[in-house]
């Protein structure tokens, strides 16, 4: 645990060593197999990369799922799951939507409003797991079905189309900075935040402290719930912040936006190496896995292998992925056994 | 691996075993079974005086054919969760053997031999499954997660856009017969035949009470001879395998195979066993009180839906309800412990020390 | 005080609270403004149910509209229920639901040309009139199927407007709705054989399913330009894939260059045939759509009309309509929308 808060005094580091500690991280692998893939497709259809909507695409089709992945792999990090997130994405969507429809809010105010509700809708899956103790899986499979439903009877038979969203949002959804899409950056950003923040702030660590091992946490004095909570708000803000930029990408919100992408966003942290079991894994592997998804979603059909197989194709990534990290592990703990006896 | 799903702190830890103290009486009405059950009686009572056309006999016909696939995968559902882990990958797998069956139908296979092989298949997916968890040491929930995908995969890849409908009407009749001239559909006695079967499995067998002891402690249950890998991985065949009967019914009653059969059956199946008071840390939960949650959830979605309510109105009353019923414990106990706290003694709380899966790799960026 | 006594306690408490959400839940059943629901169910014999393929679907709510509006006037009952997800196990649910109200009619716009038909027998057996609208099921399991428009002057129609607005030769591709809808699939092949017959130059590369869902055919737009450079024009024939799509190459490098056009609802699609992204797009009106289904529903309640070819029925303002072989009645010629007269129409 201690190595967790307090990094021992590192030994001396040569360059060569920090190449083999480069190529041994989990997020290096994982990006190797995007770039493999993203070489392969672009050798057989060049427009895949090299066009402007390729490029554009290649960096904007995965903004949602990352923040989404960066939301949950923080929380399985603490050693739970949340899976309301595609509910939270609908609900937030709409409430964007609606906003921008009903109020005349300027752009900046509707975002805060529905990232707003985001925080409250994750509080709500933080309270019940951190206080009523009860798993996470449980009371966001009930929230999943509860946030979705509430969406449907809100909604009614009200749908949002393009013409009803606010056109600085719309533009927003799909204009660019240096040919980088604006919501491709919203994504950047958040990740690097994130990725900074589990790296270094103590809430971070204390993060990977709790998922490593909550009783030794609760002991050591770190202050459990509000951290669970802490993690829980998160995913429901970054997911708002998915449902903001769904409304902007996608124009128009119907019942079933994001239904299943709890899944997608479950399984690219666990591709990315965090393991579900919490305390280890970082968001950036999560986010590359979000990005490997979606580009194999979109790359498949180009490879001449027919979209219904799609599904088949992401499953055995995900198995591939844990199985090789466990594999991974256990070389990890044959080789640290081995050090232990040497000294 | 029972502590992969439980929250980050699992301190509410009860005392397994039965206080013998009271009345055989009291043992069986205060239990989280009873309640479930007691609710689904009030349920069914408010709804036959209060909900037009409830009280038809075909209202019963309809609740056990709709019923009939969540029941089944409860079944074997109940033992995995009872074990600590859990099958994400059931719907999927119904998916997978309804379209193997329908493939090999229209291949021109008999149908029962056909049906058969689906079965294989729907076995060899759980019993997939069971090795990688088993054998290989994973967590189920990222195994099934994974399977999820894969099977559904396969199952839309190898239908594509069509979907298999010439089955032959005596079969597709099979699933709707009715029981002589009653209500009762046909169904109800295999459904009867299985529940049985897991019932005496879980409950009057020694594998049963190997079922438990995993769940409670796997180190304790190894050492008291219980093979541990061997008794999850006869629970994931035996889910892949009850997956496929349900496939299986599900082609027939709704005469097609389609590769988006069942879609989203998993969560429904898991919030009917959870209201059933299994709980999903491992170790408790019984069959009885899982059919009182499977036909809780499906008496409430009849009732609602002759009430004219449409499909959002039950996701939120089943979304709450599953809420309710876990964190109602929990609250309760929340209230009486600061009951007691204001009393003059504080009761300081006490972190139950759990079998803490050890991190199987350093933390990036921790060491090296 | 036993432990095992607070845990007793706290399962009586747990049913208490559990009670109290369904009381909550059922109470509100008792109070007339369902808001899924409109109408009430008197019971009376035009009741009238309606089951979409899925709730939140703007064309579906649009021909929910004009049904609830004949039934008033023909003074029936009018009522929508239905699945969230576009799936026949859970139509089905719904559908054995109106029979035991003893619906005197069910409306519904099929999942699946099969796998609904059991329940649907079921319901005419028990008296209940079944019409299909906007997508079949097999003629055997309903009494009236209420077209949009007869398939192949759809399928016509769509072939003549992107061949005309590519120069009828050149590479085009079909986005559709999910993979097993049935009158989709009818379209395609009709325009296949369309296009083999009157239109060798044109060929049509890949047909994709965006599952009429927003998000998936937006991606299923941008992959299909990416897999075939010399794209020259989509064709979506479903509301929700075509204004997916326009949206898609509004934005992108092919705005102009390759052209779309479908079946979409004119509010969706106003702003892409003003920015030029769109020329031309087809669609009928879904509530008058709804508002005839309604309408045939109550001629076949009221036993004016059994289904039969030649059988003739009046339907309020849209005057009167003869049923066609198979029990079809066609709603009439798909109205074509482009700069115009798209500022005429509201739906």
């Amino acid at each position: 645990m201690t190595t967790v808060l307090d990094p021992p005094a590192q030994r001396r580091t040569t360059p060569g060593d920090r190449l083999t500690g480069l190529l041994k991280q989990r997020e290096t692998g994982i990006l190797l197999a995007f770039l493999l893939f993203l070489a392969v497709t672009t050798a057989i259809n060049p427009r895949f990369l090299f066009s402007s909507d390729g490029w554009r695409d290649l960096t904007l089709t995965p903004a949602i799922l990352v923040l989404l992945a960066v939301g949950q792999a923080m929380v399985i990090i603490t050693r739970s799951v949340d899976l309301s997130v595609g509910s939270i994405l609908a609900l937030t969507a709409y409430l964007t939507g609606r906003l921008g429809l009903d109020t005349g809010l300027p752009v900046p105010v509707i975002v805060l409003v529905a990232v707003l509700a985001g925080v409250g809708l994750g509080l709500v899956n933080g309270l019940l797991v951190a206080f009523a103790k009860v798993p996470a899986l449980v009371i966001t499979l009930g929230t999943l079905y509860a946030y979705r439903g509430l969406m449907l009877q809100w909604a009614g038979s009200d749908r949002i189309n393009a013409s009803d969203i606010p056109d600085s949002l719309l533009r927003f959804g799909t204009s660019s900075i240096l040919g980088i899409p604006k919501l491709a950056l919203v994504s950047f950003l958040v990740l690097g935040v994130a990725a900074y923040l589990m790296r270094t702030s103590r809430p971070g660590r204390e993060l990977y402290a709790i998922g490593s091992d909550p009783d030794a946490a609760h002991l050591y004095g770190l202050r459990v719930k509000s951290r669970i909570l802490l993690a829980f708000a998160t995913s429901g803000a970054l997911a708002a912040l998915a449902g903001v930029l769904y409304a902007a990408r996608y124009g128009t919100i119907s019942s079933g936006a994001g239904s299943g992408i709890e899944l997608e966003a479950v399984g690219a942290a666990v591709i990315g190496g965090v393991a579900i079991f919490g305390g280890s894994g970082t968001v950036l592997g999560a986010a590359i896995g979000a990005y490997l998804l979606t580009t194999i979603d979109r790359g498949l059909p180009i490879l001449g292998i027919p979209d219904f197989w799609q599904r088949a194709v992401v499953g055995l990534l995900i198995l591939g992925a844990i199985v090789l990290d466990k594999v991974l592990a256990e070389r990890q703990h044959r080789k640290l056994l081995a050090e232990r006896d040497q000294t | 691996m029972s502590s992969l799903l439980t929250g980050p702190e699992t301190t509410g830890a009860r005392p397994a075993y039965a206080d013998h103290q009271r009345p055989w009486w009291q043992r069986l009405l205060f239990t989280r079974d009873a309640a479930v059950l007691a609710l689904l009686v009030a349920v069914t009572a408010y709804s036959i005086t209060s909900v037009p056309f409830f009280s038809n006999d075909i209202t019963l016909y309809f609740l056990v054919l709709d019923l009939t696939p969540i029941l089944l995968i409860a079944l074997p559902m109940t033992l995995v969760i009872v074990t600590g882990e859990i099958d994400l990958s059931v719907a999927s797998t119904v998916a997978l053997s309804s379209v193997l069956f329908g493939v090999l139908h229209r291949d021109g296979v008999p149908i029962v031999l056909a049906a058969l092989l689906a079965l294989v298949g729907a076995a060899v997916c759980g019993a997939v499954n069971g090795l990688l968890v088993t054998r290989v040491g994973l967590p189920s929930l990222a195994v099934t997660i994974g399977t999820l995908a894969l099977y559904r995969g396969i199952a839309v890849g190898l239908l594509g856009t069509t979907a298999i409908t010439d089955w032959p009407k005596n079969w597709t009749d099979l699933a709707k017969q009715k029981l002589g001239t009653s209500m009762v559909p046909l169904v109800v006695i295999p459904l009867v035949v299985l529940v049985l079967a897991f019932a005496v499995l879980l409950h009057f067998t020694s594998f049963g009470r190997g079922v438990y002891a995993v769940g409670l402690s796997q180190e304790a249950a190894r050492f008291s001879g219980v093979d541990v890998a061997r008794t999850k991985l006869v629970l994931f065949t035996l889910s892949g395998l009850v997956s496929g009967l349900a496939g299986i019914y599900f082609t027939l009653r709704y005469g097609s195979a389609r590769g988006d059969n069942a879609n989203g059956l998993e969560l429904q199946v898991i919030a009917a066993v959870l209201l059933g008071g299994v709980s999903i840390f491992g170790g408790r939960g019984a069959i009885p009180g899982v059919l009182g949650g499977v036909f809780l959830i499906g008496v409430i979605a009849s009732a609602l839906r002759l009430a004219d309510y449409s499909a959002n109105v039950i996701q939120i009353v089943t979304g709450l309800l599953l809420i309710v019923s876990v964190v109602a414990p929990s609250l309760i106990g929340w209230a009486s412990r600061s009951r007691r706290r204001r009393g003059p003694v504080a009761t300081p709380e006490r972190p139950v020390v759990s079998e803490a899966a050890p991190p199987t790799h350093v933390p990036n960026g921790a060491s090296k | 005080m036993s432990k095992k006594f607070i845990a007793g306690r706290r399962a009586g408490t747990m049913a208490v609270a559990m009670t109290a959400v369904l009381g909550l839940a059922l109470s509100a059943c008792g109070s007339s403004d369902t808001p899924a629901a409109s109408g009430g169910d008197s019971g009376g014999d035009a009741s009238l149910t309606f089951i979409p393929k899925n709730l939140g679907n703007a064309y579906f709510d649009a021909s929910n509209v004009g049904g609830a509006a004949a039934a008033k006037e023909f003074g029936g009952t009018w009522k929508q229920v239905g699945p969230t997800e576009a799936t026949p196990d859970s139509q089905v649910s719904f559908i054995n639901t109106a029979v035991q109200q003893g619906a005197g009619a069910i409306v519904i716009s099929a999942n699946d040309p099969k796998a609904i038909g059991g329940a649907l027998q079921q319901g005419r057996d028990a008296g209940t009139k079944v019409v299909t609208m906007d997508s079949d099921t097999d003629p055997s399991y309903r009494d009236l199927f209420v077209s949009q428009a007869d398939a192949a002057g759809i399928a016509t129609s769509e072939v003549t407007q992107i061949a005309d607005q590519i120069g009828d030769s050149g590479e085009i591709a079909i986005l559709s709705a999910t993979a097993n809808a049935t009158n989709q699939n009818a379209w395609i092949d009709l325009m296949k054989k369309d296009l083999a017959d009157n239109h060798p130059n044109i060929k049509l590369v890949d047909v994709v399913y965006g599952d009429d869902d927003d998000q998936t055919s937006f991606d299923k737009t941008a992959a299909l330009l990416q897999s075939h450079p010399g794209l020259k024009g989509i064709i979506s024939p479903t509301t929700v894939g075509i204004s997916a799509a326009a949206r898609y190459l509004s934005t992108s490098e092919y705005k102009g260059k390759v052209a779309l056009t479908g079946l979409g609802t004119p509010n969706q699609m106003r702003d892409f045939i003003k920015d030029g992204t769109v020329t031309s797009f087809a669609l009928w009106n879904p509530e008058d759509l709804g508002f005839l289904a309604a309408y045939a529903a109550d001629a076949l309640i009221k036993g004016d009309i059994t289904g039969a070819e030649g059988d003739s029925f009046e339907a309020g303002k849209l005057g009167s309509y003869t049923v066609g072989a198979d029990g079809v009645v066609v709603l009439g010629d798909p109205t074509v929308f482009d700069k115009s007269n798209i500022d005429d129409f509201d739906f």
